[in-house]
């Protein structure tokens, strides 16, 4: 009987390893291993800050990295907020961050004596997106999602944001309450940072309001741009009007910043003792030099060239 | 559980077996209790059998040589997993020296030395039953000030593993603490009236009788701590991580790839997220597997 039982585990054991042995390796190999990197520069970059950021930082990472093979970079997601805590206690090289430095981080900073430059790496675009179901709403202004979304909203259907639609059950979905991008949602649209009603389904993992929006005729979401361009087949991406006309997100509305007031540029901030390490400055000037595609790759919207000639101004101040 | 109480539930188990099938057509209530087991045993069941199937229908398509040996990457065509394994690894490693030998230790002497009406064994005693229950996040927070910060290790894996150790030395210490106690008063007496001193009888009859309780619920508490995310992201565990981690390195684990990977837009990531979801499994069954093994291997019958 008890032979049987470590009979069973073995087998269970081996049979999984089996699956390993038969799944053959459908997926690339290894790209980060490129022959002949350069090997004058060494050392460790420490990156935390931004889980929304966090995609472009480890792809700048993986591939610089593929370039210096002798330095290694890690990217932590403590949060934008949790980022630049540590960035100041001198704990990290590199925060990420999805909004600017607030004036009380400044003054952490300013207290440690440490110092940073603000380079701008990407642009986002917060997506309003409904179910596909939806036939009423293609354009919401600014004053729409404030009635939507103010803390002592009291819309409960659809028929309470305009009359002209039908009285389908307003569900609303959108990020924790920890996250970037409803700090910045929350101050764009009910002008206070935090002010929001508080029954919606908040969710860290965007892909769940996703599914929720998805299930619901009455759902409404908000998320990154990037979400809905993976999931455009499930959703209805609605326009917004901030006064000027309605404005669906994309890259070329992003950018020049008509999509408002719902665009967002997104940081790194370089501390300004790792910055005197050539490794670390090396980095800045990679982050720069390929922002296009680093940003293309990881599902932003790209620099304008006005902002692009201002980043490469920061990283090129760095390595002085 | 340990040996002696096994065999007390099984017998219990077997009356009420006997009394349900004897009687049971007789009374109602009876066979509503019956049914009411069996619907019990069927949701867990029924929870576990969705839970795997879904993780394996998402996963296998994913699970391959890349996961296994590519480092993690933003692109899902080479993204793997192989700094997360190494590191649950390390870290099973590490607990095993550092937290298992302190928690064996504190559990014999509790059991076998100690003095129990002295007032700060009493103390000892309370603040391990209430350790148990606190929550990870706190030992997170509780290694951020005074591991990372007061030590100035930094963010590095032994500091992980620290704190992780923390966190599973109530569990340990209780179940070793059983598995002492149940063994026989009667092996202790014996071997004193043979003229053995307390250290002999301890070290040569009661501990190599526990083993196996002292090995089952060692396992149970490290498999706990292989799949923990809250207090390493506390720690500040790191999400990207391309090289084999050092004790004295940054490090990501298996809980917070899965964690980051769902979280990602792309939908491939949410494959790959199942796939390293069942890497993790099989290491938590092939952890309990050897428990069990080792249980069954070493067990005696008083």
């Amino acid at each position: 009987m008890l032979k049987r039982k470590s009979l069973i585990a073995i087998m269970a054991i081996g049979a999984t390893g089996a699956l390993f042995a038969a799944c053959g390796g459908s997926r690339g190999g290894d790209a980060s291993t490129a022959a002949g990197g350069d090997t004058s520069l060494s050392g460790a970059i420490v990156i935390d800050g931004s889980s929304t950021v966090a995609p472009l930082a480890t792809l700048a990472a993986e591939s610089f990295q593929g370039q210096y093979p002798n330095v290694t970079v890690t990217v932590a997601t403590s949060g934008t907020g949790g980022g630049f805590q540590k960035l100041c206690n001198g704990e990290t090289d590199i925060s990420n961050a999805s909004r600017g430095i607030k004036d009380e981080e400044k003054a952490a900073c300013d207290a440690k004596q440490i110092t940073y430059s603000e380079v701008i790496v990407a642009n986002d675009g917060i997506a309003l997106v409904v179910n596909k179901e939806n036939t009423w709403a293609t354009c919401l202004t600014t004053a729409q999602l404030a009635l939507m979304w103010a803390p002592d909203s009291t819309a409960t259907t659809w028929k309470d944001i305009d009359p002209s639609f039908p009285a389908e059950p307003l569900k609303l979905y959108g990020p924790g309450t920890d996250s970037g991008t409803f700090d910045f949602f929350t101050k764009a649209i009910n002008g206070e940072e935090g002010a929001s009603r508080t029954d919606f389904s908040p969710s860290e993992d965007d892909n769940v309001t996703i599914q929720g929006v998805e299930g619901e005729k009455g759902g409404l979401g908000y998320f990154g741009l990037s979400y809905y361009e993976q999931n455009k087949d499930k959703l209805k991406l609605l326009q917004v009007d901030a006064g000027s006309g309605c404005v669906a997100p994309a890259a070329g509305t992003v950018q020049d910043g008509t999509y408002t007031p719902l665009s967002r540029p997104l940081y790194m901030y370089f501390s300004g003792v790792a910055a005197a390490r050539p490794e670390v400055a090396a980095f800045a000037s990679y982050v720069t030099d390929n922002a296009e595609s680093l940003a293309t790759e990881a599902l932003f919207v790209p620099l304008s060239a006005e902002q692009l000639a201002t980043a490469k101004g920061e990283a090129a101040g760095l390595a002085v | 559980m340990n040996a002696a109480a096994r065999t007390a539930s099984t017998a219990a188990g077997a009356t009420v077996r006997s009394s349900l099938a004897g009687h049971g057509h007789s009374s109602v209530t009876a066979k509503l209790f019956l049914g009411y087991l069996l619907f019990s045993t069927v949701v867990g069941l029924a929870a576990l059998v969705t839970l795997l199937v879904t993780i394996l229908q998402d996963g296998l398509p994913y699970l391959d040589s890349v996961l296994l040996f590519n480092a993690p990457s933003a692109n899902p065509e080479r993204a793997g997993a192989r700094p997360a394994i190494v590191a649950s690894i390390m870290i099973a490693a590490v607990l095993m020296a550092t937290a298992l030998p302190v928690a064996i230790g504190t559990a014999v002497y509790l059991e076998e030395f100690a003095q129990r009406d002295r007032w700060w064994i009493r103390l000892v005693e309370l603040n391990i039953q209430n350790l148990a229950a606190v929550p990870s996040i706190i030992f997170g927070i509780l290694g951020l000030a005074f591991v990372v910060r007061g030590l100035n290790l930094g963010p590095v894996l032994l500091t992980g593993a620290l704190i992780l150790g923390l966190q599973m030395l109530p569990t340990i210490i209780i179940a070793t603490r059983e598995a002492l106690r149940a063994v026989p008063d009667s092996v202790r007496q014996g071997g004193m009236a043979l003229g053995a001193t307390r250290w002999q009888v301890v070290w040569r009859e009661v501990i190599p009788a526990a083993i196996p309780g002292v090995a089952t619920g060692s396992i149970l508490g490290l498999s706990r701590a292989i799949g923990e995310t809250a207090p390493l992201l506390m720690v500040g565990a790191a999400t990207f991580v391309s090289f084999n981690p050092g004790l004295l390195t940054q490090y990501t684990v298996l809980p917070i790839l899965i964690y980051q990977w769902i979280k990602l837009p792309q939908e491939a990531f949410q494959g790959l997220a199942a796939a390293a979801i069942i890497v993790l499994l099989v290491i938590l069954v092939s952890m309990n597997g050897f428990a069990i093994w080792l249980r069954n291997r070493y067990e005696r019958r008083w």
